[in-house]
């Protein structure tokens, strides 16, 4: 600990006094900016999948990624600023499953910022979720870094009023390679929100995105994907440091897309395989990302995991936990100017089971 | 004994007569058109089954294998090193019923079997065969 503090102040001198050989003083004030950000340190935890069999049985492979990510969690030293939610705590959007989720949630001992994802939602819309849990699109500051976190999974309400029930809608939604799906969106209204939340936050500020799908277009037939991604992206342009993280596609998955940095969180439940495994359709599975493992079916909890964040000077540092493997490191690359596994990011350096096919 | 011999022979012939109403290489597009059909009705039965709960627990083969993926049926038989020893597909495949989703093996000629190993062989057509690989 001492070390990485020693570390840290040497690196923002190091940076400071570059920036002050070569640029002209005016400039350091704004890239300094006064919201200076502090660094600190939160917690991922997404895609738990709990799934209701009958009475009070649930999945136990699925309730027990959740429950170890959350002690885990309190084991944390230094403790987590706060924990955040990823969204898919449920599997069919039961409040059998979303009442046991907050259960489990419970015994963790920090403050918990949630993100719904399509699991939690196309049973009631968002009625229990929001009754219970949470907002769904809300902003909040924490040390000099601002959050955003949107309902990135609506989708068109031609698809939404082709169903006869709510549990129609909600095991087609569910089904991932489903033909009959249908593209998420963040949609009008929220960008509308987003646009108006931001317009009074300076453009130094580093600004976290949290939403289910990622905000950029990998994969169609899983919706790894979000249809008005660019629109979003648009609107975040502007800034200077913006991170993106999501849930919804269970793996490492890390891109750079302009000045955005997008970065996946696992699932404590299961890992889905890469698009790039499906051979019959075509993908923009980003090239920066060096593969997870794949996953050994043997072990209950391979690819799978929960993520500590530190941000640092407004960048995120990802640790992803991953149960059953080495973990990994992603940080941001201020030279490359997008995320690197500090580790495998060189082709010669990867390893059999990192190749999927 | 000679006769036994002389009527296994015409037994024989009829049968194959009877059996043989074209030659194996005269079939036409229409039976093309049929069989494709068949295989395509045991690949849709296998989708089901593949997003279907086959054990006790709810959780369904495409849970972790959209469209089949990562199931590489162009790889077996292979050694499978949890096993300790080369296994086919199949044998895969009742472990994954067993284990993740919690129910009973299928016999290995089960219809629902065969249509399972249609269906993720089907998703991955066109792969070359790479028996062996890992
Ligand atoms: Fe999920
Ligand atoms: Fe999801």
């Amino acid at each position: 600990m001492k070390k990485k503090i020693s570390r840290r102040s040497f690196v923002k001198k190091g940076l400071g006094a570059m920036a002050l050989a070569s640029l002209p003083l005016g400039l350091v004030e704004i890239s300094w900016g006064k919201n200076n950000p502090q660094n600190f340190t939160f917690a991922y935890i997404s895609d738990s999948h709990l799934t209701h069999i009958k009475g009070t049985e649930f999945v136990r492979n699925f309730d027990k990624g959740l429950k170890k990510a959350v002690m885990e969690c309190n084991f944390m030293s230094p403790r987590p600023d706060f924990v955040v939610y990823g969204g898919d705590l449920a599997q069919l959007g039961k409040r059998e499953e979303l009442e046991h989720g907050l259960e489990i949630m419970s015994a963790l001992r920090h403050p918990v910022k949630w993100v719904i994802g399509e699991h939690d939602f196309y049973l009631d819309l968002g009625k229990f979720w929001e009754d219970k849990i949470s907002k769904t699109t809300y902003s909040f500051d924490h040390k000099g870094v601002h959050f955003v976190v949107l309902n990135s999974i609506l989708t068109y309400d031609s698809w939404m009023k082709k169903w006869k029930t709510p549990q129609e809608r909600m095991s087609n939604m569910a089904r991932l390679d489903n033909p009959n799906g249908s593209p998420f969106m963040v949609g009008e209204r929220q960008i509308k929100w987003l646009k108006k939340d931001l317009a009074n936050v300076s453009k130094d500020t580093p600004i976290v995105v949290m939403s289910h799908s990622p905000l950029y277009k990998i994969f169609k037939p899983w919706n790894f994907w979000t249809d008005d991604a660019e629109k979003v992206q648009a609107v975040l342009s502007p800034f200077k440091k913006v991170t993106v993280l999501h849930g919804h596609v269970h793996q490492i998955l890390y891109n750079q897309i302009g000045n955005i940095t997008f970065e996946a969180m696992m699932s404590t439940a299961w890992p889905w395989p890469y698009p790039v495994s499906y051979t019959q359709k075509p993908n923009q599975v980003p090239k920066l990302t060096v593969f997870m493992n794949r996953a050994d079916p043997f072990h209950e909890r391979d690819a799978t995991g929960w993520s500590i964040l530190n941000l640092e000077n407004g960048r995120v540092t990802n640790h992803y936990k991953l149960w059953e493997n080495k973990d990994r490191v992603l940080r941001y690359d201020e030279k490359l100017g997008a995320p690197v596994d500090t580790l495998y990011q060189d082709p010669a350096k990867r390893i059999p089971p990192q190749e999927h096919y | 004994m000679k006769k036994e011999v002389f009527l296994g022979i015409i037994v024989f012939i009829a049968v194959v007569l009877n059996c043989n109403n074209g030659r194996a290489d005269e079939f036409t597009k229409k039976d093309l058109k049929k069989w494709h059909k068949e295989f395509m009705t045991v690949v849709k039965e296998g989708e089901r089954l593949f997003h279907s709960a086959l054990g006790k627990n709810k959780v369904s083969c495409d849970m972790c294998h959209p469209n089949a993926a990562n199931t590489h049926p162009e790889t077996y038989p292979k050694f499978q090193k949890q096993i300790g020893k080369v296994v086919a597909l199949r044998d895969m495949i009742n472990w994954c019923i067993q284990n993740p989703l919690e129910g009973e093996p299928l016999k290995l000629d089960d219809p629902k079997m065969i249509a399972l190993e249609a269906y993720i062989t089907y998703e991955r057509r066109g792969k070359p065969l790479s028996p062996g690989r890992h």
